[in-house]
């Protein structure tokens, strides 16, 4: 692997970061039933490809090739490469680690290009107001670490750029979408039921739905079952209401709920 | 849903019941394509009995005759039959079996949580299904009949909530175990939210069950003109000691209770509300839960007695499945052997010399699926 598709990997991970936090700032009730984030890159004029990055601005055509053609290895690392520049132009101040190079018994020379990493120490402030706009972004937070910190903590990397309080809106989130689930679990109505029946009615505290022990081969389906399966199974039955589609918030928001009161059992996929 | 649609329920159902059909009438023909059929089944489904061959006389097969025996409906959580015809069709199932039973019990027991939500269609509903009992009946209450209006119309339809009565030799009390300490006034509850609250097992709002200090006392007199010798069985919602609080499967004055007990030879407690096989031994006293017709409860994380087999986890693809009926046999020792009349499954005794020895004698059948 090279450094160039390392970094398309980094970046890529920064990107579900990114959106993370998007939710984690406003966390509204509704979270389940917002829609995520999506990045519109302009279109192109030429009918080229426009290749968007993941902190949801940045773009690049990528002359001569059209939209819908493969992009070779090679363009796709110049690529990538050429974005990461755009990046660290936007956010000078942005810490990312230069990428370790691989740990492998035989380990190959790795070659040196692309961007090198700002050298520690050099952070410039952000132009203009230290307040940036449109919220949270890739380089805001790390210097407060680095404040809040004043301890001895790793930092200079891109988890290290969230302070506890960013950590203490994502736990807030998670427990609201455990809520919600919970709230679904107990309430006919919400389930889409038509005779009165909620899960809580016969699994208490969300016993015996076993989140654990999916995939497992359901006989009675006739077919391996995920927990949804077996959810929209009794959603179907005892509830009588309608199957739940795969992405509804409301089989999201229960699988999260189902998940959460099992907290700490060993997953044990198979089990009956 | 189109009309062609049919659940796997429905289609299981049908299925079953096209195979029981051609058993009753089989020849030799017939004979090779109903047993290609139940393999199948009882590949799919695992193997199952017909209800008509459920009710084995276990007692007295082994050749020891009851002094009497009594059968028990429980738990049926009736919701008006235009909203839910689910819970209703298990009550009638219930009422046919001990209809049907050869010979007749003495009376039949009804365990309680008659209705879902204590509405007066609910109520009505069930008293209209059990007056269709061949047998006396003997009502007890739950705490879904009682939380929407105190128990009003349930005394109204079914006179006092507690009461004792001599039968054959044994004397047997009924106690309203389901009383709670006020938790609605303080947080200006409507009834009908105070119902939801009781009804639901997992939240923390509602207080623990109580016998309480009134009817204890009551009790106590009672019991006081009872000789020690007399064989005694008490009929109480709640299971009368500690099993899980969280879920209210809990008496919280289960020790009074018990010790009001304590000087009597045998004594016998039947519960409801637990919608499971379960089985206790404390000093003196057995305890039996009994099935619900609606649904089967999950086995608490902790609590449970150690006596107590579990029956097999339930096929949530049956709608009847670990739910069911039941039997005693009251032996001439006044001791109770229970019969769980388990739909679809092969009835099991739990006796009463397996709890007495401590579990050294006559054990149930073990499970095979146990609760994790
Ligand atoms: C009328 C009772 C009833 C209701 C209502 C009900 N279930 Fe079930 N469900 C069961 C039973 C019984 C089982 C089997 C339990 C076991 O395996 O011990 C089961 C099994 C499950 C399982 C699979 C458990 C396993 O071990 O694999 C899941 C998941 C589940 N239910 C979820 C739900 C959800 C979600 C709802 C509400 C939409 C719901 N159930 C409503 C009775 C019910």
């Amino acid at each position: 692997m090279t450094f160039r598709m390392k970094l398309l990997a980094g970046m890529c991970a920064l990107l579900s970061f990114v959106g993370g936090v998007a939710l984690a700032t406003s966390p509204a009730p509704t979270q389940a039933t917002t829609e995520l984030p999506r990045h519109q890159v302009p279109a192109s004029k030429d009918g080229n490809l426009v290749v968007g990055m993941c902190d949801g601005e940045t773009s690049l055509e990528v002359k001569g090739v059209k939209e819908g053609q493969k992009l070779t290895r090679e363009q796709a690392m110049r690529v990538s490469g050429d974005l990461m520049d755009a990046w660290r132009k936007k956010n000078p101040d942005a810490n990312w680690d230069p990428t370790p190079p691989p740990v492998l018994a035989q380990a190959p020379k790795q070659p040196t290009q692309g961007t090198p990493n700002p050298p520690a120490g050099v952070q410039k402030p952000a132009v203009g107001s230290s307040v940036r706009e449109g919220g949270i972004t890739a380089d805001s937070g790390g210097k407060q670490v680095r404040k809040e910190a004043g301890v001895n903590i790793q930092d200079g990397q891109t988890y290290g750029a969230f302070t506890s309080r960013d950590e203490a809106i994502w736990a807030a989130s998670t427990e609201q979408f455990v809520k919600e689930g919970h709230r679904v679990f107990h309430d006919a109505e919400a389930l889409g039921g038509t005779v009165a029946i909620s899960c809580d009615m016969c699994h208490p505290d969300a016993a015996n739905t076993h989140p654990e022990t999916y995939p497992k081969y359901q006989v009675q389906l006739g077919r391996v079952a995920l927990l949804r399966d077996m959810i929209n199974w009794c959603i179907e039955n005892p509830v009588r209401g309608i199957p739940l589609a795969d992405g509804d918030p409301r089989l999201r928001a229960m699988e999260a709920y189902i998940y959460a009161q099992r907290k700490g059992t060993k997953l044990d996929y198979g089990k009956k | 849903m189109g009309n062609k649609f049919r659940s796997i329920e429905t289609k299981h159902h049908e299925e079953r019941d096209a195979f029981f059909e051609q058993l009753q009438r089989l020849d030799r023909r017939a004979f090779l394509r109903v047993a290609g059929i139940s393999a199948g089944i009882a590949a799919g489904m695992g193997l199952r009995t017909p209800h008509g061959f459920q009710l084995v006389n276990v007692a007295e097969a082994q050749g020891t005759k009851p002094r009497f025996s009594f059968a028990y409906i429980s738990d049926t959580h009736l919701y008006e039959q235009k909203l839910n015809d689910r819970f209703v069709r298990s009550i009638l199932k219930a009422v046919d079996d001990v209809n049907g039973l050869d010979p007749q019990p003495d009376f039949v027991l009804f365990g309680g949580d008659l209705a879902q939500l204590g509405q007066a269609g609910e109520l009505k509903l069930g008293a209209q299904i059990l007056k269709s009992v061949k047998a006396p009946v003997r009502m007890m209450v739950g705490e879904h009949d009682w939380f929407l209006d105190m128990g009003e119309l349930w005394r109204d339809l079914f006179g006092a909530p507690n009461y004792a009565f001599d039968h054959k030799g044994v004397h047997f009390v009924v106690l309203n175990s389901i009383h709670e300490k006020d938790f609605w006034t303080e947080r200006k509850l409507s009834p009908m939210e105070r119902m939801k609250i009781v009804a639901g097992l997992d939240n923390g709002i509602q207080s623990r069950f109580e016998v309480g200090n009134e009817q204890r006392e009551w009790m106590r007199q009672d019991l006081a003109k009872v000789d020690k010798k007399t064989p005694i069985i008490v009929f109480s919602h709640s299971p009368l000691y500690k099993y899980y609080r969280p879920w209210n499967f809990w008496t919280d004055d289960a020790d009074e209770v018990q010790a009001l007990l304590r000087p009597f030879e045998r004594v016998t407690v039947i519960h409801g509300h637990t919608h499971q096989m379960l089985s206790n031994q404390i000093g003196n006293i057995s305890f039996h839960g009994m099935l619900s017709t609606a649904w089967p409860w999950p086995y608490a994380p902790e609590g449970l007695p150690k006596l107590t087999v579990q029956m097999n986890r339930p096929d949530p693809f049956s709608q009847f499945d670990g739910c069911g009926d039941g039997r005693m046999e009251v032996t001439e020792a006044g001791l109770v052997n229970k019969l769980y009349n388990l739909w679809e499954r092969n009835p099991i005794t739990v006796r009463a010399s397996y709890l007495t020895s401590n579990g050294k004698q006559d054990a149930p059948p073990q499970t095979k699926l146990p609760s994790y």
